[in-house]
């Protein structure tokens, strides 16, 4: 546990370390809170006139808040890959996992290692998104439930991004390579959902397939254990994969 | 078994797709000796290094380090060797100090103990005074040295290196040498090379490769020139490169 750790701490440290990760999260923060205040004076100047008067009326939960989660997770389709490519890609590339491998540590514990020190920086996104929501206490009451759901739902997405990055990372020596396929990955997987929901064409197994689909009922505030357990079986899945893969770098050479 | 026997590898072999790179490679070290692996480019020294370091799972064969099996228990055995590759494995993002406390605890050592370690290492390497720096903007030479410090951190019995001395400056050549003659006192060293004069001036024993298969082994005291025997064995093995260099 101890080892897992300390390849997870000095992982999250080491994307500080550089500018990518101050970088990202500069970015991802300044087009959030663009969404974040157009979708506000949105509400405040033309939607909440027109719903004031409805009994039951959306509140600002639900209009404001879930489309700034949806925004983030569609943003991360595009960044997860940058930071993904890293972990495994771009260590074989600088032979740097010999380290790793020679080391006395076995290969769960490199792997679980770099996917918990993604998972620290995931968490610091998320929780620095949940700020913004946060900031409306000042001038209103928040629907606690759905701002949950939200954060959780966003979090099991960019972890499930992750795991499915990791995997990538570990096929190829080259980051690139790793990149380009995670995101042809999340895309196709966000293809299905669409695809799915299609007039004629439509199936029920292409929704449940799809991670966005599992995402967008946390959106709504729905928390249904199927789509926690989709989640966990995915990074599973994607972690066993990963591992397997690793440990037969050794015959294969 | 006898105890001061430290690494035991017996019929060794590894394919690449279908080209064999190492054929039925035997070693033996033993404790207080340094083990040249000398052979031309492509010989197959490399992947032996890697397959005795366990980064590699040999096809066929067996290795014993310390007397424990490196592919039944690697994570055991991987605690007696150090091992430093080619391309030295270091975070080009992380400090010197930062780079060997990692090292340190990837080996399970407590913090106090890790920082005792690399301090004899940085002693060991002359690495104090670029400690805070970042390895990415150090020479080649010195990112060598942290290779090193990394492979000796943990006190191993066995001590890999991968070519050792490429890039390095002649001063400090001399000072890795003398570094790997100290370290052959009280642990077992193999040292891959292609310049002779370097396995005559650090080993005790040396390995001939060609092609994958072992064409010499033994002491260094019993030949007179190393030189010569290289050359003998190379070119017995490859006749058309022997007449195109006027030897017969």
């Amino acid at each position: 546990m101890s080892i897992i750790m300390l390849i997870a701490r000095t992982e999250f440290r080491r994307m500080f370390s550089s500018p990518l990760a101050w970088s990202l999260l500069a970015l991802l923060q300044f087009i959030l809170a663009w969404v974040f205040l157009l979708g506000l004076s949105e509400y405040l100047t033309r939607i909440q006139p027109q719903v004031a008067t409805l009994e039951n009326a959306p509140g600002i939960s639900d209009l404001v808040v879930s489309s700034l989660y949806l925004w983030a997770g569609l943003l991360m389709l595009a960044i997860m890959p940058v930071l993904t490519m890293r972990l495994l890609a771009e260590e074989r590339m600088n032979q740097t996992l010999v380290l790793l491998k020679t080391a006395p540590v076995s290969v769960t514990q490199i792997v679980l290692g770099k996917y918990l020190g993604l998972l620290f920086l995931v968490l610091v996104m998320v929780l620095m998104l949940t700020l913004m929501p946060l900031s409306l206490m000042l001038g209103t009451s928040l629907d606690w439930g759905k701002l949950a759901a939200a954060v959780l739902g966003l979090f099991l997405l960019l972890a499930s991004f992750a795991a499915a990055g990791l995997f990538l990372s570990s096929l190829t020596r080259q980051p690139i390579i790793a990149a380009i396929s995670t995101f042809g990955l999340l895309i196709f997987l966000m293809v299905l959902y669409v695809s799915g929901n299609s007039q004629g064409a439509g199936s029920e197994l292409f929704i449940y397939l799809s991670h966005f689909g599992h995402f967008l009922s946390f959106l709504e505030g729905v928390f249904d254990s199927s789509d926690l357990i989709y989640y966990l079986l995915f990074i599973v899945g994607f972690l066993l994969l990963t591992i397997r893969k690793l440990d037969n770098d050794r015959l294969r050479g | 078994m006898d105890n001061n026997i430290l690494i035991e590898a017996t019929a060794l072999s590894r394919f690449y797709g279908g080209l064999l790179v190492v054929d039925s490679f035997d070693l033996t070290l033993k404790k207080g000796e340094v083990l040249g692996l000398l052979g031309p480019n492509g010989a197959g020294k490399s992947t032996t290094m890697q397959m005795l370091a366990g980064n590699l799972a040999p096809g066929t064969g067996e290795i014993q380090i310390n007397g424990i099996d490196l592919l039944d228990e690697p994570r055991r055995a991987k605690c007696h060797i150090g091992y430093l590759p080619e391309q030295p494995p270091v975070y080009r993002d992380l400090t010197v100090n930062e780079y060997l406390l990692y090292c340190a605890g990837l080996h399970g050592m407590s913090r106090g103990h890790a920082e005792e370690a690399v301090g004899r290492a940085k002693q060991r390497c002359n690495l104090m005074e670029v400690d805070r720096r970042l390895i990415g903007n150090l020479s080649k030479g010195f990112q060598q040295r942290v290779g090193i410090a990394q492979a000796i951190l943990h006190q191993p019995d066995v001590i890999i290196l991968d070519e050792p001395t490429v890039g390095l400056d002649p001063i400090q050549i001399r000072e890795i040498r003398a570094l790997i003659r100290e370290l052959g006192e009280e642990h077992g060293v193999i040292l891959s090379t292609h310049i002779l004069p370097e396995v005559q001036a650090v080993c005790d024993r040396v390995q001939i490769l060609n092609r994958g298969r072992t064409v010499f082994a033994g002491n260094l005291s019993e030949i007179d020139s190393l030189e010569k025997t290289f050359f003998k064995l190379i070119y017995q093995d490859d006749p058309a490169l022997a007449e195109q260099e006027g030897v017969e």
